[in-house]
């Protein structure tokens, strides 16, 4: 088989390109792999399919015939073995050869597994995939007590999924705070809270050393030498980049694979996003990974369309995360907790019923944190997205009322007339 | 001028009723407005949905709920989908999603389907708001 865009992925990244294309190229063959046996669905639905076992259908991140309707040849639950890069191949995991003119890699990332004795046996899961989410449904019948391991946003969403199937949860988090990456000290103080309310005991500061029992895991041992029973693990440090089919290539790979505001990589025609690709990130001003949806889906969107000769430059993305958990809701971007260097100025305003942060460096926004009051969060998000200078109205950023209308009218009118765009 | 008619009549459309007290008076939870009226010194004006040619809140759906017809190019959410993770929110530059935190949804501009004018236009006083097609031609006419 050969066809004229073969995309391996087969999540946010890759429908983003699939759609991008179909809009500007009607007739080119397009293929997509996934190594999962489903159709598109919504990864971060899995934790609502723990609590309410939702059916696949309602999942689908994409209408079941959405392959059919866009003439996509859809290759599920098969695996690319390995990428020829120079004869523009693939092959696949049973012998099939695929000949392509443009590659997207939207290969996404894989769990990390730590170091630790004990993490191969029976009850400890991984949690990014339904597959997982279905192994864990399964064995909750008989479990009473889980650790996570990992206080991330993974390690949360699974906590909060098991509390609510009437599991008792106790987090184990290496930093001094949970979601320490995307908060700042006072919003992860809040999430402790909240979670300590929900009767869930959060550990921080603690490594794990081993997970004992034989065969199947009864308890979960820390570097202070204490034991914490349960019948099941969730493993959530992270995720890296899964970049085994550049190995070999010249392909330019730093953590994840490097690509320009094309979203190609250095070969001109293999293109990468999502959580595998280190894209344009405009808060710091050079790429990164920014493992999350949005900034995949908007990744592979660009990708797709410069793969169909509609040149378009990615934007640039950075760390952006909205958070309900236990009714909590949080909105987070960019950088959150500044290093202790001149320049950066943080604002911050605190009430009984909200929290609310900025970052500002040079006079504009970097950075963002606001809690349970989040319906201005994106209008915040869009200044530091265009790098506004917020300069003149910035003391009015964290008020109540805050709106388009505090900004000077040379910036809000344009903004609100060029929106216009139906069609 | 900053009435909020525009907010009271958009509550009033997208109520069971359809009747203005009834809707306020009887109607629990009480619709929410889909726009917002932002006020400040002598300047006052409706922000609405763009339902943008590149949505943001499309784009950052996690779950597919967030939709732009191709024909129409109306953005509107399948709220059967809609799981309450509130990036949409977090994602658009205008602010005009809201939470209805009862049922965990998003609830935004959907230009009033079945209506010919939307009811923030049809009911403004002051002709401020209008109603106007890509084009730039006012469908008002």
């Amino acid at each position: 088989m050969r066809v004229r865009y073969l995309i391996i992925g087969n999540s946010a990244g890759g429908i983003g390109a699939a759609q991008a294309i179909r809009e500007v190229d009607k007739a080119g063959s397009i293929a997509m792999i996934s190594d999962e046996p489903y159709p598109s669905y919504s990864r971060p639905f899995i934790s609502k399919y723990l609590v309410e076992r939702h059916s696949l259908e309602k999942m689908l991140f994409r209408p079941a015939d959405f392959y059919d309707q866009n003439n996509i040849i859809s290759l599920l639950d098969r695996k690319v073995d390995s990428l020829g890069w120079e004869s523009r191949t693939v092959e696949l995991d049973d012998g099939r050869r695929i000949g392509w003119e443009r590659l997207l890699l939207a290969v996404g990332g894989v769990p990390i597994v730590p170091a630790v004795e004990g993490v191969d046996k029976r009850g400890v899961f991984a949690f990014t995939t339904l597959d997982h989410a279905k192994a864990i449904d399964k064995f909750l019948d008989n479990a009473h007590k889980a650790v996570v391991i990992g206080g991330g946003l993974i390690g949360v969403s699974a906590t909060e999924a098991l509390a609510k199937r009437g599991i008792e949860v106790v987090i184990v988090e290496m930093k001094e705070r949970i979601l320490n990456t995307i908060l700042d000290e006072r919003a992860s103080l809040i999430v402790e809270e909240t979670l300590d309310r929900a009767d869930i005991r959060v550990i921080t500061g603690q490594t794990v050393t081993e997970i004992a029992g034989a065969p199947k895991v009864s308890e979960v041992v820390l570097g202070s030498g204490e034991g914490i029973p349960c019948d099941l693990v969730v493993v959530a440090i992270g995720v890296s980049p899964r970049i085994e089919l550049t190995l070999g290539t010249d392909i330019k790979v730093n953590r994840g694979i490097v690509v320009d505001r094309h979203m190609a990589t250095s070969h001109p025609d293999i293109y990468s996003c999502g959580d595998v690709a280190e894209a344009y990130d405009f808060v710091y001003d050079t790429n990164r990974l920014t493992p999350i949806w949005p900034n995949a889906y908007v990744g592979g969107r660009v990708a797709g369309l410069n793969m169909a000769g509609v040149e378009t430059e990615y934007p640039g993305g950075t760390s952006m995360n909205s958070l309900s958990y236990f009714g909590l809701d949080i909105a987070a971007a960019g950088i959150v907790a500044p290093p202790d260097e001149e320049g950066y100025e943080a604002l911050t305003k605190q009430t009984n019923e909200s929290y609310r942060k900025v970052i500002l460096k040079d006079d504009r926004l970097v950075g963002m944190v606001f809690v349970r009051d989040i319906e201005k969060s994106g209008i915040v998000f869009g200044l530091m997205k265009d790098r506004v200078n917020v300069g003149s109205f910035k003391q009015a950023i964290l008020d109540d009322d805050f709106g388009l209308a505090f900004l000077p009218e040379e910036i809000w009118r344009p903004r609100l007339e060029a929106s216009l765009g139906r069609g | 001028m900053g009435c909020h008619l525009c907010e009271v009549y958009c509550q009033v459309q997208h109520s069971k009723s359809k009747d203005l007290i009834k809707a306020f008076k009887r109607e629990s939870p009480r619709p929410l407005p889909r726009l917002r009226v932002e006020t400040k010194d002598s300047i006052s004006f409706a922000v609405q949905c763009r339902h943008c040619a590149e949505p943001p809140c499309v784009y950052a759906c996690l779950t597919g709920a967030l939709h732009k017809d191709k024909d129409s190019g109306i953005v509107t959410v399948d709220v059967e989908r809609c799981i309450g993770c509130w990036t949409c929110i977090l994602a658009c530059p205008f602010g005009v999603i809201k939470r209805d935190t009862k049922q965990g949804k998003i609830v935004k501009c959907d230009l009033c389907p079945g209506e010919d004018v939307p009811a923030c236009v049809v009911h403004c006083p002051n002709e401020a708001l209008i109603y106007a097609d890509v084009s730039g031609e006012d469908i008002n006419g």
